[in-house]
């Protein structure tokens, strides 16, 4: 079962126009993993998200996620398994953290006391504490609305958890609190995790598994000690390069 | 639309339910006020329920309301019949002009005995300093300013034909307000205006009347106009109205006009007071404070604003939704919306009358059709200007589209939705005054009378309330904008 990938991509392209987004692709997403997707701006990080729950649909090729076809019919249900934080976290400003949280589980009808409950421990989980829930997101601090993206994505206890650079808006400080906050939560909850992000420290901290995309495609995947060890290729080795190197004083 | 009303008259009128109401109607001037009150109480002295539309605008809304069966009965002039309304049909041809007429299924009462025909007036002063005695005299003077009212100014037998028959010169010919016309000569703007022979401001104003020594001005002999079906309807109504014939000459008439608008005597008790003494037919006159006449008023005003709102929300917010979401639809909706609010609003009324007929309705429909444009803008602005990472967030949960229109996406532009719907119901509120002209009630009542009878105090009757449910309207809004909108969407904060 855990064998099994949790989403796989075959021979996937998405183009936008005749530009060429991402693909064509083909890379297996390990289950109860945290995969770290890599790589420069602009390479198709997001696009492969995107992909993953059915927010756009292929060009080409085949995308299936908890082993089922990403369809129309499907994506519905399947995105309801599937939580989903980008950065700055998506948070509807017209209702407060505790409203933004327990949306869709409203609109499902769930019992209003499992839902409080859920809240309350999903807090906890995130390190928020509960005198927040009744700001709006305008009311919070950019780390403050992250953990709320995140109680969000997780209210529905879904199978896998995809995160567009949920850091990428906080400053140093906040964002390495964070950072271990939510290595804590996906331990915790042993899923399958996919995070975006384009720093190399991030993804040494994060990640099991890393992709590093370029153009829209694999440059190289494996551990990071795997891609600094033997670099695939010039751009690989750059890459990692770029980062690690202290910067060349002024 | 209109069919099944009319079967439904029938079939109430066959089942022998009561007859319903001799509805008079009358055009928006004085002397057609007064008579349309004497024919409605006449009328009524003759056995029949009878309710009198005042002042509901010009000749082309009248005609049509009393083909349309919205009015029984209205008083009307030959010569505007003839040149108007049943074109070859010379003015003093009585039987010629009952015979066209028949064919539109109406009946000309008996002349009431006054020839109220154009002329054209000058202040007594000005006249004798450039010896002005006759319509020719204006030859020799150029540079004199005329203020024609629009209907004399662009019928066939008003000015285009008077300026070829006599060769008149001049240059300065402005539309305006027959009424207005009486203030712009006092004021000094014009010198030349057109005035009814049976004018009170003849007198009042020491004007000068030319003579149309070229005989070019026709025969207008006041007549009452009604439905040939009113004789089997309201035969002693017909009987009361056909007893009116000869009985009123051109000096009483200036003397009904002139009680009214210099001795500010309402047309009610002046057609009351006549009927009685020369006539021997008492009618009762119901006496209502300004109070209640206000009161009145604000509750068809609002009721006209509300209605068409309410309508207009319920269309306008869905058609911006739909065309928020297909650019092609959007484009053609905003683009039909545009070119309804191009259209004035008095031709749109107009226009409105074979369909709606006279009353709240037209007025309604005109108010709703001019919301719409706001609505609409402000509901695609407000739909298309919401964040993208806020549309995936939402689809990225897994609520279907439905949800997140209501849940999401209406909230996140309702500020924006909030906005246009104010933008309409302020414009609503003013653009209402219109409705008086098709007998909707409202402020525009006491505004019109006002400015009919050149009496400041009447149109601030109307005119003060409007401008404070205006303001009323903007406060009410932002109330509305406090409790709906939650605290981080609102402007401003
Ligand atoms: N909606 C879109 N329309 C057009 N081009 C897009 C769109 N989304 C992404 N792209 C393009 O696709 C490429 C990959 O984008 P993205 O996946 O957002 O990159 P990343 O997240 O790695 O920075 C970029 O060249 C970007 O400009
Ligand atoms: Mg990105």
């Amino acid at each position: 079962m855990s064998d099994l990938p949790a989403a796989s991509l075959a021979g996937v392209t998405k183009r936008y126009g005749d530009e060429v987004a991402l693909g064509p692709i083909d890379l297996d997403v390990p289950a109860n993993r945290t995969t770290v997707l890599l790589g420069p701006s602009g390479c198709g990080k997001s696009t492969l998200l995107r992909l993953l729950n059915g927010l756009i649909a292929p060009d080409a090729g085949a995308v299936r996620v908890l082993g089922a076809a990403v369809t129309p019919a499907s994506v519905e249900g399947l995105r309801r398994r599937v939580g989903y934080v980008i950065q700055e976290g998506g948070l509807f400003p017209h209702l407060t953290a505790r409203g933004n949280v327990t949306l869709l589980a409203r609109w499902l009808r769930r019992p209003p006391a499992e839902v409080d409950a859920r809240v309350v421990e999903l807090a906890a989980l995130a390190r928020l504490p509960t005198a927040l829930l009744d700001r709006h997101p305008g009311e919070l601090s950019g780390g403050q609305r992250q953990r709320v993206a995140l109680m969000r994505a997780l209210m529905l206890d879904p199978e896998m958890l995809l995160l567009d650079e949920p850091l990428g808006a906080l400053d140093p400080m906040v964002r390495a609190e964070l950072q271990r906050d939510l290595r804590g939560v996906f331990r915790a909850l042993g899923k399958t995790v996919v995070l975006v992000t384009h720093d190399l420290r991030e993804a040494r901290h994060f990640g099991d598994l890393v992709v590093l995309l370029r153009d829209g495609r694999v440059a190289q995947q494996g551990t990071l000690a795997m891609l600094e060890g033997a670099p695939a290729d010039g751009f690989v080795r750059d890459f990692l390069g770029a980062q690690t190197d202290p910067p060349a004083g002024p | 639309m209109r069919g099944s009303w009319a079967a439904l008259l029938a079939g109430c009128v066959a089942l022998g339910c009561a007859p319903r109401a001799v509805r008079v109607g009358s055009k928006n001037f004085t002397e057609g006020v007064i008579l349309g009150e004497v024919a409605a109480r006449a009328c009524a002295t003759g056995g029949a329920t009878t309710e009198h539309r005042r002042q509901l605008g010009g000749t082309a809304v009248l005609w049509r309301a009393l083909r349309a069966g919205e009015i029984d009965v209205y008083p009307e002039y030959t010569g505007t019949l003839a040149a108007e309304l049943l074109r070859g049909v010379d003015a003093r041809d009585l039987a010629g002009m009952r015979r066209a007429l028949a064919r539109e299924g109406v009946a000309m009462s008996a002349p009431l005995g006054f020839n109220n025909t154009y002329a054209l007036g000058v202040p007594e002063p000005l006249a004798a300093a450039r010896g002005l005695r006759t319509l020719g005299d204006l030859r020799g003077h150029p540079g004199l300013a005329l203020g024609l009212s629009h209907e004399f100014l662009d019928r066939a037998d008003g000015w285009p034909g008077l300026r070829a028959r006599y060769g008149l010169p001049q240059r300065d010919v402005r539309g305006m307000d027959h009424d207005l016309a009486y203030r712009a000569l006092s004021a000094g703007a014009i010198q030349v205006t057109d005035l009814y022979t049976t004018d009170a401001e003849i007198a009042w104003h020491h004007l000068r009347v030319l003579a149309d020594d070229r005989a070019y001005f026709p025969e207008y002999s006041a007549v009452l106009l009604y439905r040939a079906d009113l004789a089997r309807r309201a035969p002693g109504c017909v009987r009361a109205l056909e007893s009116l014939g000869g009985s009123l000459d051109a000096a009483t008439m200036i003397d009904l006009n002139d009680r009214v608008k210099r001795r500010r005597r309402t047309e009610s008790a002046v057609a009351a007071a006549w009927l009685e003494e020369h006539r021997g037919l008492r009618t009762a006159v119901a006496a209502e404070g300004r109070a209640a006449r206000v009161w009145l008023r604000t509750r068809e005003h609002i009721a006209m604003v509300l209605a068409s709102l309410l309508a207009a929300v319920l269309c306008a917010v869905p058609l911006g939704v739909a065309a928020a979401r297909r650019p092609r639809l959007g484009a053609l909706v905003l683009g039909a919306a545009g070119v309804l609010q191009t259209v004035p609003s008095l031709a749109l009324l107009v226009l409105l009358i074979p369909v709606l007929g006279i009353g709240a309705a037209p007025a309604v429909a005109a108010l709703f059709l001019y919301s719409l444009l706001p609505i609409v803008q402000n509901t695609v602005a407000g739909l298309r200007g919401i964040a993208p990472s806020l549309r995936e967030s939402a689809e990225a949960l897994g609520l279907p589209p439905s949800a997140r229109l209501r849940l999401v996406e209406l909230p996140l532009a309702l500020p924006s939705i909030l906005a246009g719907v104010k933008t309409a119901a302020v414009i609503n509120v003013g653009t209402a005054t219109l409705g008086a002209m098709v007998g909707a009630g409202g402020y525009g009542q006491p505004i019109l009378r006002g400015i009919r009878l050149d009496s400041t105090a009447t149109i601030m009757e109307g005119a003060l309330p409007a401008a404070a449910l205006a303001l009323l309207t903007q406060a009410l809004f932002a109330l509305i904008e406090r409790a709906a909108v939650p605290r981080p969407l609102r402007g401003g904060r």
